[in-house]
C-alpha cells in the first residue's frame, strides 16, 4: 500500500492499429526439403499462435521440426531446397508468405527478431559486436555511425554486459559464452520488436548462466510486452518462463497445454515419456526412463500416428489413422481452455 | 606486433643467404663460362682466358667467389656484367620497373576479374552458371602460359591487328595489356576458384543466417558480412601471388619481347653471367618475402581472431 510498490512504467501495448487477434498466427504450415533421397517432410501442418506479452514454448526432440517452423516464420529458410507447399503465417493478420521480399525484410529485425542457439557462430567473427549491434539502427532507422554506436553501448548496458563502453569494440571471440548470448539478445531487442523467437537460447551455456540468461530474457519480455516463442528441449527452462506449451513430434504438434497443466496431467504418451525422462533426485538409484526407439525418419514418416512405433500404448488404430489435434476436456466434459492432444487415446492418458 | 615484424625481418637474413648461395652454386655448376662465351666461335689462346678468369676472380674456389660476391653486395655493389661491362645494378634498375608495371597490371586484372567471377559463381553454387565458370577456370589452369600467350598474340596482333605483337622498349601501358592478361590468367583461375569455394562455404555460415534475420538488405548481407569473411583466404593467396607474378614473367616477357626482369635473367643465363642472375633472383626473393610479410600482417587486420605477439 506504499508508493514504493508503484510499478514501473509499463509501455502501452504497441501497434497503432487496434488488433485484438493474436500477434502471430501460424496456420496449417507445411515445410518440406527436396533432397537426393526424396522429399523430407519437416513440418506437417503446424498451428500455433502467440499474443503480445505471451510466451509459447515449443518443445520437441531434435528433428521434430521446431526450428524449421521458426525459420519459416523468420523467412530464413534455404529455399531451395526448402519449400512451403501449404500454410499461412499471419503476423498482425497479414500473411507473410505472400509478401514481397522487401516488405518481409522490413519485418525481420524490426517486428520479429530471432535469438540463435550458438552465439559464437551466429555472430560475425570479423566484425566488432558494437558494429553488429549498431548495424540494426543504421539500417532500419538510418542513424549515423556515431549515434548508432551510442545506442549499441546503451543496449549492451541494458543486457548487463559489464564495462559496455570499453567492450563495444571487442570481437565476439573475446566474450564469454554467456556474454555472447547476451549480445545476441541485445541484437534481437535492439528495435524493440513485437515478437522474439528464441531458438534454444541457452543450450550452449552452462546451467548457472542458463538461468541468468533466461531471467534476463523473461524480464525484458515483460518490460517490452513482447510475444516470445521459446524453442527448446529443456523442460526445466520451460516450466519457469512459458505460459503455454506446444509439443512437437515428427513435424506435427501432438499436444498443447498451459504450462502447469502439461506437467500435471499430460494428455499424450509422448509428453508423458518426455516428463518421465527427466532425472529426479528422489528416484536416485533407479533406472532412468527413456522413450524407446529413435525419432522417425522424416523421409518415411510412419503411417497413422507418427509416434506409434515407440508408443507403449499403441493400438491398431494408431497404425492406420492419423490422430487430429482434438480438444481435451475434463472427465465430466468440462472445458480445459488451450488444451489439445493428437492421440486417439487422450482420454485414457489424461484421466486413466 | 612490432616484435613479430622484427622477428620476421630477422628471419629474412638466413633465407637471403641461403637463396643467394643456392643460385650461386647452381651458376657455378652450369657448364660453360662467361669468358668463353665472350669469345663466341673464335678460338682464343687458353692462356689469355686463364688470365681473364684470374682478373675477374673466377679461378677462385666456389666459397671464396661467394664470399667476394657477398662482400661486394653489402657495399652496395651488385657486380658488373662481363660481356657488356655494364654494372648489374643498372640492368636491374632498367628491367625492374617494366616488370613491376607488368606484374601490377596482371595483378589488377587477376583481382578484379578473378574475384568477380568467384563471387558470381559462388553465390549460385552448383548451378549451370557455376559449373560453366568452373570449367572455364579449369581450361585456363590447364593451358600452359606460352600456348595461351602465342594464341592471344596470333589472334589479337596478327589476325585482328589490334595490338603490336611486340612490346617496345618503353613498354607503354597500352602495350602491356595483352601480356598482363596472359601473365595473370593462371592466377585468375586460382583466385576465381578460391573465391568461389570460400563464398559458397560462408553462405551457409550461421552468421549469414543472423544477418538475414536482422533484416539487412541483401547488398549489405553480401557486401559486408559475406565478403569480409570470404576474402581472407583470397588475400593470402594474392600476396604470395604478387611475388610469383614478378618472378614468373620470364615466359610471357619472352613471347611479347618485354624488356623486363624475365628477359634480363634469360639473357644473363645464356651468357652465364652469374652476378646478374644471382642479383635479380635475390631481389625477387626479397620482394617475395616482403610481400608475404605484408600479407600476414594484412591477415591480422582482416581476421581479428589472429593476433601476432
Amino acid at each position: 500500500m506504499t508508493i514504493i510498490d508503484k510499478t514501473a512504467d509499463v509501455p502501452a501495448p504497441r501497434g497503432s492499429t487496434e488488433n485484438s487477434g493474436p500477434l502471430l498466427d501460424v496456420r496449417d504450415l507445411h515445410v518440406e526439403f527436396k533432397t537426393r533421397d526424396g522429399v523430407v517432410k519437416a513440418v506437417n501442418g503446424v498451428n500455433y499462435s502467440v499474443a503480445a506479452g505471451e510466451t509459447l514454448a515449443v518443445l520437441g526432440e531434435s528433428g521434430s521440426g521446431k526450428s524449421v517452423t521458426a525459420q519459416a516464420i523468420m523467412g530464413i529458410l534455404d529455399m531451395p531446397p526448402g519449400r512451403i507447399p501449404q500454410g499461412e503465417i499471419l503476423f498482425r493478420g497479414e500473411d507473410m508468405l505472400t509478401m514481397g521480399y522487401e516488405e518481409r525484410r522490413k519485418i525481420r529485425g524490426q517486428k520479429i527478431a530471432m535469438i540463435f542457439q550458438d552465439a559464437l557462430s551466429s555472430l560475425n567473427p570479423v566484425l566488432t559486436v558494437g558494429y553488429q549491434l549498431a548495424e540494426m539502427f543504421r539500417v532500419h532507422q538510418g542513424l549515423s555511425k556515431k549515434d548508432a554506436k551510442a545506442k549499441a553501448i546503451e543496449l549492451m548496458d541494458r543486457v548487463r554486459i559489464p564495462a559496455a563502453k570499453e567492450r563495444v569494440n571487442d570481437y565476439p571471440h573475446q566474450f564469454s559464452g554467456g556474454m555472447r548470448q547476451r549480445i545476441m539478445i541485445a541484437m534481437a531487442l535492439a528495435l524493440e520488436p513485437d515478437l522474439i523467437i528464441a531458438d534454444e537460447p541457452t543450450t550452449a551455456l552452462d546451467v548457472t548462466v542458463q538461468a541468468q540468461v533466461m531471467d534476463l530474457l523473461a524480464e525484458l519480455q515483460r518490460e517490452y510486452n513482447m510475444g516470445l516463442i521459446l524453442i527448446t528441449h529443456d523442460l526445466g527452462v520451460v516450466a519457469d518462463v512459458a505460459d503455454k506449451i506446444a509439443v512437437m513430434y515428427a513435424g506435427r504438434i501432438v499436444e498443447t497445454a498451459p504450462v502447469h497443466e502439461l506437467y500435471k496431467r499430460p494428455a499424450h504418451p509422448y509428453t508423458r515419456g518426455l516428463l518421465d525422462s527427466i532425472p529426479r533426485l528422489d528416484q536416485k538409484g533407479q533406472e532412468l526412463y527413456a522413450i524407446k526407439g529413435l525419432p522417425p525418419n522424416l523421409l518415411k514418416i510412419p503411417s497413422g500416428c507418427a509416434f506409434n512405433p515407440r508408443c507403449p500404448k499403441a493400438q491398431d488404430i494408431c497404425r492406420t489413422d492419423v490422430p487430429l489435434l482434438a480438444d481435451v476436456t475434463e472427465q465430466d466434459g468440462g472445458e480445459l481452455p488451450g488444451r489439445g492432444s493428437a492421440c486417439h487415446f487422450w482420454k485414457e492418458q489424461i484421466h486413466g | 606486433m612490432g616484435r613479430y615484424v622484427a622477428r620476421r625481418l630477422l628471419q629474412m637474413i638466413p633465407v637471403f643467404i641461403g637463396s643467394t648461395l643456392l643460385v650461386f652454386a647452381m651458376m657455378y655448376a652450369l657448364p660453360g663460362d662467361p669468358v668463353r662465351a665472350l669469345a663466341g666461335e673464335q678460338t682464343v689462346d687458353p692462356a689469355q682466358i686463364a688470365q681473364m678468369k684470374k682478373d675477374l676472380g673466377l679461378d677462385l674456389p666456389l666459397w671464396h667467389q661467394y664470399l667476394n660476391y657477398l662482400g661486394n653486395l653489402f657495399q652496395g655493389d651488385f657486380g658488373t656484367q662481363i660481356a657488356s661491362g655494364r654494372p648489374v645494378a643498372d640492368i636491374i634498375s632498367d628491367a625492374f620497373p617494366i616488370t613491376i608495371r607488368l606484374a601490377l597490371f596482371a595483378f589488377t586484372f587477376t583481382v578484379l576479374v578473378g574475384i568477380s567471377i568467384g563471387i558470381f559463381a559462388g553465390l549460385k553454387a552448383d548451378t549451370l552458371r557455376d559449373r560453366g565458370l568452373l570449367v572455364l577456370t579449369l581450361v585456363l589452369i590447364s593451358i600452359p602460359s606460352f600456348v595461351l600467350g602465342y594464341l592471344l598474340q596470333y589472334f589479337f596482333a596478327f589476325q585482328l591487328g589490334w595490338v603490336d605483337p611486340n612490346v617496345s622498349t618503353e613498354a607503354a601501358p597500352g602495350e602491356l595489356l595483352l601480356p598482363a592478361v596472359v601473365l595473370g590468367s593462371l592466377s585468375l583461375a586460382y583466385v576465381a576458384r578460391l573465391t568461389r569455394t570460400s563464398v559458397a562455404e560462408n553462405l551457409r555460415a550461421d552468421y549469414m543466417r543472423t544477418a538475414v534475420a536482422k533484416g539487412l538488405p541483401r547488398r549489405r548481407v553480401i557486401g559486408v558480412h559475406l565478403m569480409r569473411n570470404s576474402l581472407i583466404p583470397v588475400v593470402t593467396f594474392l600476396g604470395t601471388d604478387l611475388g610469383a607474378l614478378l618472378g614468373g614473367a620470364v615466359v610471357t616477357e619472352g613471347i611479347f619481347n618485354v624488356q623486363g626482369v624475365g628477359y634480363a635473367v634469360f639473357e644473363a643465363l645464356r651468357h652465364r653471367e652469374g652476378a646478374t642472375v644471382v642479383g635479380i633472383v635475390t631481389l625477387i626473393v626479397v620482394v617475395y618475402l616482403v610481400a608475404s610479410l605484408i600479407v600476414d600482417l594484412l591477415y591480422a587486420v582482416l581476421d581479428p581472431r589472429i593476433r601476432y605477439a
